[in-house]
């Protein structure tokens, strides 16, 4: 038992995080599905319609990676750092931290099932999204992995906010003061292309310009930076968060006294 | 009221009855040491202008296969950051631990599988139900699922009908029950129990020692923690007495009262004495309320006092001092422990 992967300790934290999901299946699913809808009749129907098409795309369907990807990343972001905020706050880690459980194992339970509520919001986003605009997806598997990619590393991302904080006021700063205008900013609801110098250079730097073009290559096959790019980048973040969370993991920081 | 608490001896009897074959083959020799705590330093680093704090100060501790071992000692003492550092919560600056045979650093998957932690405080997901969160702890600790052990373990601790309740439905003694049952959902051989009565009422105390009495006979070994001195009479095999992070005494129950136990007895005086007459006079005697109380202090705590105060009755009738009344007391667990915390320097030396 000392080596290997305890894959019972790790269903037992998925299945668990996917349980208190659905007790709080509102503020989860349905509250950030709502939000989106939002987007597609504001941007989408209202003001999309008077849009000119983008690289020949149709300006409605322009946007759905883009808010896409703007749910996929605060969600992850939030349900990820929910998950080990509350037992920390509750202090209920105790159990965890007692348990035979390796960095393996509680990232697969915590972080699967912050993925996995993220997949289930995509797919229903992207079946709302039917009903407001027309579009069809290049690469579907690509799409996906993207996907999958990116709710992984921003749950990761989540995680270890979940663990730097120590309030809820912190738990939400990183999303609302960093995340969201970096989302914004990130050619969400426009292509960079469509900015004057310096501008479109400054948006290089933002690394959501990236997550965003990978996205939407997957969708359309163009995008602002190359596809190899994005998928670098959006790997290189996972690792990172992954290298994090096993030093925190393994000098205990912010976990155990 | 009573008859519920029998009930509930009634279910505890039968779940040790229908678990004992399944459980635990290696109850074997009480004195084989089950943990082996050696040179235990805890230092949590300053913040601010704070100084650091030396929680644990080279503590040694072996606890016996099978037993049940009190540690006592005052808030701050230490007590929970010694569990803590056992369970995995705590990161030791120094020292080394050893669970059954195996180095806790080394070993800690395999070591931490077969250890059950009640914490002190009531952490739990309070809006989850009793019966999955004894289900999670199972699961988290890797052991298969297994609904007819879960529900042994509900149904011991009387928790099987409010196995749908939420947890921020129960009462304080009914979540820390809930709490046990996480504990013992993965069968530990060692049990850590940190304050398992604070904040109970006596009847679900003295419903909790059955508790842990049964677990006992189970062979499980259990460190507990308290503030209640009569919960470490009650229960404990041997007794540990740790403040400011030493441990200042551990010894059986019985050997700590002959050690250190007293006799007292009040002889209250007819007339008052100035002074105690020298005819009388021996180690231990005083005068007290101005002379109208005869004190005696001494004797080894496990009966040998009564015969100097009997010799004292004796002395005094053939001096013709009169008294009017004798009280006499064996000092307790509690007397004990007070004296070794207020005269720390002194034991140590």
């Amino acid at each position: 038992m000392t080596m290997g992967f305890n894959a019972r300790s790790a269903w037992a934290i998925y299945k668990r995080e996917l349980a208190r999901a659905w007790r709080t299946v509102f503020g989860t699913i349905i509250s950030p599905v709502l939000t989106t809808c939002l987007y597609f009749i504001v941007f989408g129907a209202a003001i999309g319609s008077r849009m000119t098409d983008i690289g020949g795309v149709n300006y409605g369907a322009f946007i759905v990676p883009g808010l896409l990807l703007l749910t996929l990343l605060s969600e992850s972001t939030s349900n990820g750092s929910f998950g080990i905020y509350m037992p920390r706050f509750t202090g209920a880690i105790y159990e965890l931290l007692s348990a035979p459980v390796s960095v393996a194992e509680t990232l697969v339970g915590f972080v699967g099932a912050a993925v996995t509520k993220s997949l289930i919001i995509a797919v229903i986003i992207l079946a709302t999204a039917t009903l407001f605009v027309d579009y069809t997806i290049a690469h579907p598997f690509l799409a996906f992995v993207y996907i999958v990619l990116v709710a992984s590393s921003f749950s990761l991302f989540g995680f270890i906010l979940g663990l730097w904080a120590d309030g809820f006021e912190k738990l939400q700063m990183v999303p609302l003061l960093v995340l969201t205008p970096l989302t914004f900013l990130g050619g969400t609801f426009y292509s960079i292309d469509m900015l004057a110098e310096p501008w479109r250079t400054v948006a290089l730097f933002n690394p959501i310009v990236y997550l965003v073009s990978g996205l939407r290559w997957t969708f359309f096959e163009q995008s602002d930076v190359t596809i190899g790019v994005a998928f670098v980048a959006t790997a290189g973040f996972l690792a990172l968060c992954i290298g994090i969370i096993s030093w925190i993991f393994r000098t205990g920081w912010r976990l155990r006294d | 009221m009573q008859r519920g608490v029998s009930l509930i001896f009634v279910k505890c009897a039968f779940f040790l009855a229908s678990c004992i074959t399944g459980m635990k083959a290696h109850i074997a020799a009480v004195t084989d040491p089950i943990l082996k705590i050696t040179g235990l330093d805890k230092t949590y680093p300053g913040r601010g202008a704070a100084p650091a704090v030396k929680a644990l100060d080279n503590v040694d501790l072996e606890i016996r296969k099978g037993e049940i071992f009190a540690l006592l000692g005052p808030n701050g003492a230490g007590k929970t950051t010694l569990i803590g550092a056992v369970c995995g919560l705590v990161r030791p600056t120094g020292g080394t631990i050893e669970a059954f045979g195996k180095d806790l650093h080394r070993d800690w998957r395999n070591i931490r599988s077969r250890i059950g932690l009640v914490p002190q405080e009531m952490a739990v997901d309070i809006f989850d139900t009793v019966i999955r969160s004894v289900r999670y702890s199972r699961g988290l600790f890797g052991r298969p699922a297994d609904e007819k052990r879960i529900e042994e373990v509900l149904r011991a601790l009387s928790l099987w009908d409010k196995r749908d309740a939420e947890l921020r439905m129960l009462s304080g003694g009914m979540k820390r029950r809930v709490l046990i049952a996480k504990a013992l959902a993965h069968d530990p051989d060692l049990l850590f129990l940190d304050e398992p009565t604070a904040g109970v009422d006596v009847e679900l105390r003295r419903d909790m020692w059955r508790q842990i009495d049964i677990l006992r006979e189970l062979g499980v070994t259990i460190i507990l923690t308290t503030h209640y001195i009569e919960e470490a009479e009650e229960m404990a095999d041997r007794v540990g007495v740790i403040d400011n992070g030493r441990i200042l005494l551990v010894d059986d129950k019985a050997a700590i009262m002959t050690r250190l136990g007293r006799t007292e007895a009040s002889f209250a005086l007819n007339e008052p004495m100035l002074e105690i007459p020298p005819t009388i006079m021996r180690e231990g005697l005083s005068l007290s309320e101005e002379g109208r109380v005869l004190v005696f202090r001494g004797g080894d705590g496990a009966g040998g006092g009564k015969e100097a105060v009997a010799e004292v009755a004796q002395q005094l009738a053939r001096q013709g001092i009169g008294y009017s009344a004798i009280d006499m007391r064996e000092s307790s667990l509690e007397d004990i422990f007070v004296k070794l915390v207020e005269d720390q320097p002194e034991i140590a030396a």
